[in-house]
């Protein structure tokens, strides 16, 4: 083979592999991205049942109930709008009502929301942007305030 | 010491950056000698005036000094001195003066080590080093400034954040800057050789022992801080693809590729274009990483306290050395010859299949960090790019990585033999499908992709074995020869024979782990029991204790297997008095290579309390296969080539009776 042939035959493998890759992360990103709503989005939106979310915002005031074996339900609020919570396994360890809270999972048909995985704030300085973005947008939070 | 004496030093350490910066670069350009020659001394003074601000920094934390406001924030006198001394780079102005520091440290030892480097390129370096020094300690000189006083000082500061309050701050980000900032070296290289106009195989000897001590670090690093986020956040995963995790495995992707394509490079002259630009990326996506974790766009456990002028000064700094060199390298890559011509079947072919897809899956994950990013600043949509993504794009990457990995070595230069490589492999493959089949009959049905890639971690391993086998000759020469054969060989091989190895323990522990675990979730009152993974855990007692800046809740489990008690388990859940924040102290007992973990939930409100067990089958062998690939590094960098640098004409026989090796433990300065 040529010292030309050789370049091509490189540079043809070079192109096949990163369309390979781009193809890949396409097919991915299509598939596996997950939006992050506010209650009050989901009441305005009437987002479809079924669809996977992140939901975000304060956990409700008195709304933690615990049953037994770690099953929980909670109320997520932004100020706007409520959604109710079901989640069955551990909460972490900075989960407290009034602070803010990412919950992933479904959306279910009675408008309640199930949870596989749950989220509160790493530190008290800090806020999950997302929440504090969607609670400034319901006017529950001011910028300056303890939370950032 | 006064504070005052740290911010001092920061500033004179800002003035010899500029002419560290100014100086030998303009030497270089006029080839005045004298100039070039400041270069060394004013890298060494750099490091000094940065490691005085830096120990002013840590004796205030030391004395628990609550005027200086840092101190205050991040700080309590009850906190043990461990944390005292780990606080100085657990928030964001001591870990950018960690940062800086580490970068200090790298150009001090171009200078002091770097004596058979020709004179310009040695100036270049060190001028270009210089240049990031600059731009660095602007950035904490103007937004943050560790040593600002507060008046009145307060009595008492407010505590480190608790979930930082442990040995992997004093292990995992020193690892982690020495990896990323380790490639501002080889970004130094990359750069004065594209000013220079020239690069010969000599750099990449040169250029490798840096490349690979930074990726061994950065290997060590990024391992550690898996483990702890492993046992310290109470979720038992060890890798999340949060964007921080993402930030530093992009480099190592790039610095992986690069320290391959350098071997390419210096044995056989070819890929220089492509080495340099490499050692460009790996350093970018550092800078990169270092943006997203410092400039608080993103949410995550890394991101203090975020203030969005400091975002903005990351960025710029990003976009001066990203955009600066890639333009550089635009403008003088395709003056550089091109040498050095292979057939695809080959080491070289093998080693740049290995680049592409290595390059490809940093990219990728690049992409999915910040497509996030990009489509909320578009349209404001807020979405999270997960696990899935990752697993999916890298893994698939990946594959043919790791099934050419063994095949890579055992293929000659310039032209290959593939038939011949395979054939060679045979006992490896045997051995891979044999593993494959029994760990199919252990696990009695479910996906099949556990086995294989079982399988293929054992091939990758054995593969290695064969490699090194090979080389010596074993079974085609008497034995005593081939031992002879084997002394013979350069650590070098070793070292990569050893790194690959890691590579499949790594692949090994995360199949087994990710397919095998298993968890249970459930509450328990004193006496009662349930069973994970073949082990029964009992709740023997909750009791509560004081340490010095926390309150406990330790709840004890004795395991029983088959009957018989073989020991106890202890997790607690911890309240930080200073934050009033809880933290989860994960009990974990090691058996083997596998893990049995416990955390503690809430307490219930019928009485017992939450608790979460984890079985982790071979999970040790991660980190482990991660710190064999580290070792892989160490052991090649301590090869007398590459310590040695490039040939010198009156060296070119080689000094057996020498000294062979020194203490290595020293990323290898080029003498």
């Amino acid at each position: 083979m040529t010292r030309k042939g050789r370049r091509l035959l490189l540079i043809s493998c070079a192109i096949g592999v990163l369309g390979v890759a781009a193809g890949l992360v396409l097919f991915a990103l299509n598939d596996t991205i997950v939006f992050f709503r506010s209650p009050s989005e989901i009441a305005a939106e009437h987002t479809a049942p079924g669809s996977r979310l992140r939901l975000g915002g304060l956990v409700k005031d008195g709304s933690v109930m615990r049953q037994d074996n770690a099953h929980v339900r909670f109320t997520v609020t932004d100020g706007g709008a409520d959604m109710a919570v079901y989640y069955e396994g551990l909460l972490p360890d900075l989960f407290r009502e009034g602070q803010g809270v990412i919950a992933e999972g479904v959306l279910l048909g009675d408008g309640t929301f199930r949870a596989d995985s749950v989220l509160a704030k790493h530190d008290e300085k800090y806020m999950p942007k997302e929440v504090a973005d969607a609670l400034k947008k319901q006017g529950v939070w001011k910028e300056g305030e303890a939370a950032r | 010491m006064n504070p005052e004496i740290g911010h001092y030093a920061l500033v004179l350490a800002l003035a010899v950056a500029i002419l560290q910066t100014v100086i030998p670069i303009w030497g270089a350009r006029v080839g005045d000698a004298a100039l070039m020659r400041v270069g060394p001394a004013l890298a060494v003074a750099f490091f000094g005036f940065v490691s005085l601000a830096f120990a002013v920094l840590t004796v205030a934390y030391v004395q628990s000094d609550f005027s200086v406001l840092n101190v205050v924030e991040n700080s309590h006198s009850l906190k043990p001195m461990l944390f005292k001394i780990t606080g100085v780079w657990g928030n964001h102005e001591g870990s950018m003066l960690l940062w800086v520091l580490v970068l200090a440290l790298f150009g001090a030892m171009v200078a002091l080590f770097g004596s058979n480097l020709p004179a310009t390129l040695k100036a270049n370096v060190l001028g270009v080093q210089g240049s990031v020094g600059v731009a660095f300690l602007l950035f904490i000189l103007l937004t943050s400034n560790p040593f600002i006083r507060v008046m009145p000082a307060p009595a008492e500061g407010q505590d480190l954040n608790p979930v930082l309050q442990d040995i992997g701050l004093a292990i995992h980000p020193p690892l982690l800057y020495l990896g990323y900032v380790g490639f501002s070296i080889t970004f130094a290289f990359a750069v004065a050789a594209l000013i220079d106009g020239r690069i010969d195989a000599a750099w990449a000897r040169w250029v490798r022992p840096w490349a690979l001590a930074a990726w061994a670090f950065l290997t060590v690093g990024i391992a550690m801080g898996s483990y702890w986020a492993y046992y310290e956040l109470g979720w038992g995963g060890w890798w999340f693809w949060d964007p921080v995790e993402n930030a530093s495995l992009m480099p190592w992707f790039a610095g992986t590729a690069l320290i391959h394509s350098a071997v390419v490079m210096e044995k056989r002259d070819a890929l220089k274009v492509w080495t340099l630009l490499l050692a460009i990326l790996a350093f970018s996506l550092s800078l990169l990483g270092t943006f997203l974790v410092r400039s608080g766009v993103l949410t995550s456990v890394h991101a203090f306290a975020t203030d969005p002028t400091r975002g903005v000064f990351i960025l710029g700094i990003l976009v001066f050395f990203i955009g600066g060199s890639l333009a550089l390298y635009a403008l003088r890559a395709p003056m550089l010859r091109q040498g050095g011509i292979f057939a695809p079947i080959s080491r070289e072919g093998a080693l740049v299949l290995n680049n592409l897809l290595l390059t490809a899956a940093a990219a990728a994950v690049l992409i999915g960090t910040l497509y996030p990013l990009a489509l909320e600043s578009w349209n404001g949509a807020k979405i999270t790019v997960g696990p899935p993504y990752f697993n999916l794009t890298v893994g698939a990457l990946m594959l043919p990585v790791l099934f050419a990995m063994p095949f890579g070595p055992l293929l000659a230069w310039k032209r290959g033999d593939l038939a011949g490589a395979a054939q060679r492999l045979m006992s490896a493959l045997a051995v891979g499908i044999l593993i494959a089949l029994a760990a199919a009959y252990m696990q009695g049905g479910g996906p099949l992709l556990a086995p294989l890639g079982m399988g293929l971690a054992a091939f990758i391993v054995i593969g290695a074995v064969v490699d090194i086998a090979e080389r010596g000759g074993i079974g085609r020469v008497p034995a005593a020869t081939a031992f002879a054969r084997l002394r013979g060989l350069p650590r070098a091989s070793y070292g990569a024979a050893l790194a690959h190895a890691g590579v499949g323990v790594c692949l090994f522990g995360i199949i087994a782990e990710t397919s095998w675990n298993a968890e249970r979730i459930t509450g328990l009152k004193i006496g009662e029991s349930f069973e994970v993974g073949g082990y029964e855990l009992t709740l023997a007692r909750v009791e509560p204790r004081n340490g010095p800046n926390y309150r406990d809740l330790a709840g004890v489990f004795t395991i029983r297997r088959g009957g018989t008690e073989i020991g106890t388990i202890e997790s607690s859940k911890r309240l930080f008095t200073a934050r009033n924040m809880p933290t989860t102290e994960a009990g974990i007992r090691t058996f083997g290579f596998s893990q049995l973990y416990v955390s503690l939930g809430d307490e219930l409100p019928g009485g017992g309390i939450g608790v979460r067990a984890y079985w982790k089958p071979f999970v040790t062998l991660i980190w482990l296969g991660a710190v064999i690939m580290a070792l892989g590094g160490a052991l090649s960098l301590s090869d007398r080539r590459l310590r040695i640098g490039a040939p010198k004409p009156a060296k070119t026989k080689p000094i057996k009776d020498k000294p062979a090796s020194k203490p290595d433990a020293a990323p290898a300065p080029a003498e």
